[in-house]
């Protein structure tokens, strides 16, 4: 027990200082890397709440494809550093005090905030019942229950995707494409021409 | 102390929401920042319904917290190719230039 409480407190504290990092860093690469470090750590509290499908799933597709698309994009931006830390001060002591307040109006709610008696017979899934792992778990509500959200999260992800490539994708003039219809549709007398030369005067 | 309950847990994704939302309205000349506070908002929620989930031991909000992974996976592509997009035609990705949405 006392094992679990030290690991939650590493975790969180590393959590929280990355997220501190990430929005506090000069250089956005560094806070990339900090983004994928409270992604781990993330991925641990997970592991400690029991959800381990889940912390898997945080760390190959948030830090595996999320992070790395970050990484992508700050890189291939061609930003200076210097204007964009211009009027960085000038927002601070408005959002110091948004965040004061949400975080008051947070405590406030978890303070006064009591779970009902008879919530336990509401449960779709009760994972007491449940005598397997977690991801078998999972799979058996995801496939079952959940099977239309399912294949609305897929749509999401292929509407993703799709939109993604339309934005980004732009004609370029100067390249030159095989178009292989053309190639294909192209008949002889279009490109040949027989001439008729006499012999002994050359073309 | 060392007991780890679901206040814990709470206090902890409050913390990661605030620190969220603090980075939108600190980072105003990068939208590649402000996406990172949305993904750390997103990561709060994330928590929140996992520790839902293993304090009140139902198997649901572990769910929820699947399908919130996908749409944030999916925001953040399109988040960044409207990104790449602007910088294209601009230049720039300074959240204020973007007001001027001529062009």
């Amino acid at each position: 027990m006392i094992i679990q409480g030290l690991a939650f407190y590493m975790f969180a504290a590393i959590t929280v200082a990355a997220g501190v990092m990430v929005i506090s860093a000069r250089n956005p690469v560094h806070s990339v890397l900090f983004l994928i470090l409270a992604f781990f750590n993330s991925a641990g509290l997970f592991v400690l709440m029991g959800a381990e499908f889940l912390a898997m799933i945080l760390v190959v597709v948030y830090v595996g494809a999320v992070a790395v698309l970050f990484m992508f994009v700050v890189m291939m931006l061609d930003i200076s550093l210097a204007e964009m830390r211009a009027g960085f001060l000038q927002y601070l002591p408005l959002g110091a005090m948004i965040g004061f307040v949400l975080v008051m109006e947070l405590g406030i709610i978890g303070g006064s905030w009591v779970i009902a008696d008879n919530v336990d017979k509401n449960f779709v899934a009760p994972i007491v019942a449940m005598k397997t792992t977690n991801t078998e778990a999972l799979g058996n509500m995801l496939y079952t229950h959940y099977v239309y959200y399912f294949q609305a999260a897929g749509m999401i992800l292929l509407v993703a995707m799709i939109g993604a490539i339309v934005l980004t994708h732009r004609k370029r003039p100067d390249a030159r494409k095989q178009n292989i219809g053309d190639q294909v549709s192209r008949h002889p007398s279009d490109t040949l021409e027989i001439k008729k030369v006499s012999s002994g005067s050359g073309v | 102390m060392l007991e780890i309950g679901l206040s814990h847990y709470l206090v902890l994704a409050a913390i990661m929401f605030t620190l969220g939302v603090f980075g939108i309205f600190l980072n105003r000349k990068n939208v590649i920042i402000i996406m990172m506070s949305i993904e750390l908002i997103l990561l709060a929620v994330n928590i929140n319904l996992v520790a839902f989930s293993a304090h009140l031991g139902d198997m649901v909000g572990q769910v929820f917290a699947l399908f919130v992974l996908t749409v944030a996976a999916g925001e953040a592509a399109i988040g960044l190719a409207i990104l790449v997009v602007y910088f294209r035609n601009r230049g720039t990705i300074a959240v204020e230039d973007i007001r001027i949405m001529k062009g």
